[in-house]
């Protein structure tokens, strides 16, 4: 079975929700919709206090290239503009809704639950659909997903790559849409296919998924072109090189993307919301996030409109245990702790994961005794222990001239540190630094 | 909600791998030479082993809680391992009062010195052996014969009439001395550890035990032991060939001495080893072939010790222009 | 044997001879002409090496110097005036004196004054806190107590407060080189005029949320109420963002506006305790202060106050109750906007407005 060579760990998956079939999660009383739930330009505001939102209206338009449309997930009135504390821990500009009881559409909009097979858009308009319908990555990094379909010219791509890896240990949003919404995911595949021009599509997933496999197996026959493989769980076999490495076993190289070596990696919610967007002109509005941890009373796996509280998922789910000691929005080794539950999830939320007083306390960190785990197990072959003291001493340059710039920050070094060394978390102070450097230089 | 959330930067979790694992596995590694040792030198191995264990920790205690006054570290089960490679080192005729100078310099100037674990550029316990085979040579180089009783074939290699003496020459201070016509081959004997020398080095078999258990549960990685291994084989095996009658052969070499011992628990230390795999491969064939040197062209009959110790000074150098195989440094495809 | 003696030293001298010669020559032709003055001048520079002038270091500073001759813009802070007494013949230039400084922090928030929310856990350093979210209080603007600044002190004039979390300058030692405000990734610190006697008023805080946004993390905040604006008899306080500021150059250190501020986020230095007597005086100045403002300006210095007061403070007295239905267009649209940019152009506008009529 296939994987990426280079290092890697394999943490305790818990992926206790993966039974939990998707629920739909009813509207909320209010919803809190940030301008800026992607990677990029936060959008422009289109609406202001006391306006009539239906759903699926725009109601934040894209400011620059990498940039993403908002919809409103809600009919209601807009309450008001203020600045909500959100998931990157500070407080950024939002548009607040008092939701209405009775929910309008868009007129244009399909909700209806149909499935549309045939495809009649053509390249042009599968892009300007994407753009229009705010569709960004659904992995995580929130990357405006139309800008991906625009290949510049002379890079010829050959694979389509969808991540249906989820080697995040706890969460399982992807694995039940691999199970539920199949034909749904493959037909935005396809979309994505024909957007791009290429005719071969690989579904990777991880081995601890095998029903998820089987079951998009039996379906492929309409689909010709797409191809599952199972990959053989390791962590972080959905870094996107790590993925293209284990699939095509092609290696991007430092600073260069993934159409540089013809290929394109989209997720498999990506490729369910793209169907959305092209085929039912439905926007962004909604996605699938996990609930999930050990002292949780149960889990789940809710399909939720952007802007309602996490705190609401959780009380949907029996509430924040009594000792709680961390809540983290997205999977374990990536996710972000949040300050408090009341943040709106937006489309970047793919879990929420309650963790426990014991597990969120970690040792102190102890001297590192140079066991070279953590460049046995780094993905991008680099040398964290190296790149921890050039953040810790603050020299960029050496920094650099080591491949900090390569760290995918995947977190595999913090993992496996015997000393429970802060790692990852020096890296990132020498790779602001060493970013910032690089800024200068240019600008020279 | 009583508690205060923490905020912190992923990842969120941490794996179960911790110093004390490691340490702990490679005393558990060298459980079996222990076994062996006790069994062929007696009580006067037990006392060894004790004293040296308890004085490397009581050093370590006393310089954390009253030199540097920080946090005392000595459950880490490091002065542990220090303090078994020291006792593995040394005879087990050696008085009390040398072992635990020899603990002193080992834990205070090798390791403490330069700031603790982790810190040291040479491994401890060689440095404590060293500086006891420098200070006390014939305390160091009297080796107790493996209580007599319990030989299991013969006494072969050895002069038959040295038998009812307390004290013997190791098979390679024969060598060192009268040449290799002087020795002859009793591999399994060696192997099993009915020999003369330190108390953890006669046993090749239980140390090679160890050291399949170490690499098995990932505490060490093959490169040092292998490379160190072949690349001294093979030297000691150029030598053979050209001269069979002034050279041992490359089996005698390796059954013989700390080889073993030095392979499998010392030139491994993760502190003063390098870190990249390509480094660990160097470092290993300069160990190989200086230990063979050292065998073989210096008054020393034993080389590991020093062949360590030098490389461990070169592995900064080994670090610095050994990196590991970065990502995605083939060529892209288009 | 003397032969032998004799011969091994003239050969020795011979080579040492001839060696002397050579290295003299080689001297020669590859000598580094300096200015002398660069030595001199080096040589009475404190040799701390902190880069507090800006340049790399006191050898850089002094060859900037003599290079420029220009004493004015160029500034040995930890050598101070004393300094630049002895530079000056050096260079033949006038003295110059200028004012010392020294580092403030601009941040009140201690444990008690702005309690953790949540607590963090990571490696000690404020820059890298400061990526990670807004702080342990919630605070954005506030001091996360990391010791970014202590550690960048060369001149142990800093030391983390254990009982407050907050860092301290030590006056007598602080050079104002800006180490510690390069440090500190929040711009928490200011270089101040030490003042007369070391004397200083200023706002500790520099939280831009609104007022009560602020209040919630920090009881010491700035809530932007403009009552100092106010009671300020000289001008020297301006309000933006939420968020006033005393102007160095322009206070006069009467400490009006001390007792004034509803929250205590304006602290004073090195005065002696403040008594009653000063605190009514205080407040006499402040109703006084008010008419005059309000006569002077008319309605246009109260918008900004009331609008201000009506979103921070219900507390305040009804001073503010009578112009804020005066002025209520104008607050309403603030609120409306609930944007802090357009409000705080609103009150820029309105500074702007209430000052000049009274400088005439």
């Amino acid at each position: 079975m296939k994987t990426f060579k280079l290092g890697g760990i394999h943490p305790a998956e818990n992926k206790m929700a993966a039974s939990q079939p998707i629920e739909e999660f009813p509207l909320p009383k209010q919803g809190i919709i940030p301008v800026s739930q992607h990677l990029g330009a936060p959008a422009k505001l289109l609406v202001k206090r006391g306006d009539q939102v239906k759903t699926g209206q725009l109601i934040g338009e894209t400011a620059g290239f990498i940039s993403a449309n908002i919809h409103s997930p809600y009919t209601g009135k807009v309450k008001k503009i203020d600045n909500v504390l959100d998931a990157s821990g500070y407080k950024r500009q939002a548009v607040i809704i008092d939701v209405a009881d009775e929910e309008e559409w868009e007129e244009d909009i399909d909700h209806s639950e149909d499935i549309i097979r045939e495809i009649t858009a053509n390249p042009d308009e599968i892009v300007n659909k994407m753009k229009a319908n705010g569709i960004v990555g659904l992995g995580g990094a929130t990357f405006p997903s139309h800008v991906k379909l625009m290949v510049p010219e002379g890079k010829k791509i050959e694979y389509l790559i969808i991540n249906g890896v989820e080697c995040e240990p706890y969460l399982t949003n992807d694995h039940r849409l691999m199970l539920e919404k199949t034909e749904e995911m493959l037909i935005g595949i396809k979309i994505l296919m024909k957007g791009l021009g290429v005719d071969k599509a690989i579904i990777g997933i991880e081995n601890n998924k095998m029903d998820a496999v089987e079951h998009i197996r039996s379906m492929l026959k309409d689909f010709k072109g797409i191809s599952v493989e199972p990959l053989k769980v390791k962590y972080p076999q959905g870094g996107e090189k790590q993925l293209i490495k284990a699939l095509v076993n092609r290696e991007v190289p430092g600073g260069k993307l993934p159409l540089d070596v013809g290929c394109v990696v989209n997720n498999v919610a990506t490729a369910y919301s793209v169907y959305e967007a092209v085929q039912k002109n439905k926007p962004l509005i909604d996605r699938i996030i996990t609930v999930t941890g050990k002292n949780l009373q149960k889990t789940a796996n809710l399909k939720v409109r952007f802007g309602t509280q996490l705190s609401e998922l959780v009380d949907h789910v029996g509430g924040l245990p009594e000792d709680t000691g961390k809540i983290v929005s997205g999977g374990p080794m990536t996710g972000k702790a949040l300050p408090s539950l009341d943040v709106p999830a937006t489309k970047g939320t793919a879990g929420i994961l309650v963790m426990t007083q014991k597990e969120a306390k970690f040792a102190d960190p102890r001297n590192c005794i140079r066991c070279a785990k953590c460049t046995e197990v780094c993905p991008q072959g680099l040398e964290p222990y190296l790149l921890h003291q050039f953040g810790e001493l603050e020299r960029p340059e050496d920094a650099e001239a080591n491949g900090i710039m390569d760290c995918i920050e995947c977190g595999s070094c913090n993992y496996i540190c015997p000393s429970n060394r802060p790692l990852l978390e020096y890296v990132r102070v020498g790779k602001a630094k060493t970013s910032e450097m690089i800024r200068n230089r240019k600008q020279k | 909600m009583k508690n205060q959330l923490i905020i912190s930067s992923s990842p969120h979790v941490r794996g179960n791998w911790t110093i004390e694992k490691a340490m702990y596995g490679v005393v558990m590694a060298m459980i079996p030479a222990m076994l062996v040792s006790f069994y062929m030198f007696g009580l006067g191995a037990l006392r060894v082993m004790l004293i040296s264990i308890v004085a490397c920790m009581a050093v370590e205690y006393v310089i954390q809680k009253y030199v540097i006054k920080g946090p005392v570290t000595i459950t880490d089960g490091s002065a542990i391992v220090t303090g078994i490679l020291l006792a593995f080192n040394v005879p087990t005729s050696i008085p009390s009062w040398m072992l635990i100078a020899g603990a002193i310099v080992a834990i205070g100037m090798g390791k403490m010195s330069f700031g603790g674990l982790g810190k040291n550029p040479f491994n401890p316990a060689l440095v404590g052996r060293v500086f006891m085979l420098i200070s006390f040579p014939a305390a160091m180089t009297t080796w107790p014969k493996p209580i007599v009783s319990r030989e299991f074939f013969s006494f072969a290699g050895l002069d038959a009439k040295t038998l009812d003496t307390v004290t013997g020459p190791t098979p390679l201070g024969i060598l060192n001395e009268q040449g290799a016509n002087a020795v002859t081959p009793d591999y399994v004997n060696q192997l099993l550890g009915s020999m003369s020398g330190s108390m953890g080095e006669i046993s090749a078999l239980a140390l090679i035990l160890g050291g399949i258990y170490l690499i098995a549960r990932k505490i060490i990685t093959w490169h040092v032991p292998v490379s160190y291994l072949l690349s001294s084989f093979v030297f000691a095996g150029i030598l053979w060939l050209v001269d069979p009658s002034q050279y041992a052969d490359p089996l005698f070499h390796m059954v013989t001495g700390g080889l073993m011992l030095g392979v499998f628990y010392m030139a491994t230390d993760y502190v003063s080893s390098p870190m990249s795999k390509k480094g660990m491969l160097i470092f290993g064939v300069g160990a190989g072939v200086l230990t063979i040197l050292i065998r073989v062209f210096t008054p020393y009959p034993e080389g590991v010790s020093f062949a360590i110790l030098l490389m461990n000074g070169f592995t900064p150098l080994i670090n610095t222009y050994t990196k590991p195989k970065r990502f995605g440094e083939k060529q892209p495809v288009n | 044997m003397s032969q032998i003696i004799l011969s091994a030293v003239i050969s020795l001298s011979a080579i040492g001879g001839a060696a002397a010669v050579i290295l003299y020559f080689v001297a020669q032709k590859f000598k580094v002409i300096e200015d002398p003055r660069i030595d001199q001048i080096e040589e009475i520079l404190p040799a701390a090496n902190c880069g507090g002038c800006g340049y790399a270091g006191c050898r850089a500073f002094a060859e900037a110097l003599v290079k420029t001759g220009d004493l004015e813009n160029l500034y040995c802070p930890v050598g101070g005036n004393e300094l630049n007494k002895e530079i000056a013949p050096i260079l033949g230039v006038e003295v110059t004196e200028k004012e010392p400084e020294v580092a403030v922090i601009r941040c009140n928030g201690t444990k008690t004054n702005a309690p953790k929310k949540v607590e963090y856990e990571g490696p000690q350093s404020c820059a890298f806190a400061h990526s990670l979210f807004a702080g342990e209080s919630g605070c954005p603007n506030g001091c996360l107590g990391l010791n970014d600044c202590v550690e960048s002190c060369d001149f142990d004039a800093m030391y983390m407060d254990e009982e407050t979390g907050l860092p301290v300058v030590i006056e007598d030692n602080c050079v104002a080189c800006g180490a510690c405000i390069e440090a500190c990734p929040r711009d928490i610190i200011e270089l101040r005029p030490k003042g007369k006697k070391n004397k200083r008023v200023f706002v500790s805080c520099i939280n831009i949320e609104k007022g009560a946004v602020s209040k919630k993390h920090c009881s010491v905040s700035c809530i932007g109420c403009g009552q100092c604006v106010t009671a300020c008899p000289f001008d020297a306080i301006s309000l933006e963002n939420n968020l006033a500021y005393i102007d160095p150059e322009k206070c006069k250190l009467c400490r009006l506006c001390v007792p004034i501020c509803p929250t205590g986020a304006i602290v004073e230095a090195n005065f002696p305790e403040m008594t009653d007597k000063l605190v009514e005086k205080a407040k006499e100045n402040y109703s006084k202060q008010k008419e005059k403002k309000k006569g002077a300006g008319k309605d246009k210095a109260q918008p900004k106050k009331a609008a201000a007061d009506k979103k921070a403070t219900a507390s305040q007295e009804k001073s503010s109750k009578e112009t804020s239905s005066s002025s209520s267009p104008d607050a309403k649209k603030d609120e409306a906007g609930n944007d802090s940019e357009q409000s705080s152009k609103l009150k820029n506008n309105d500074n702007s407005a209430a000052g000049n009529p009274e400088n005439k």
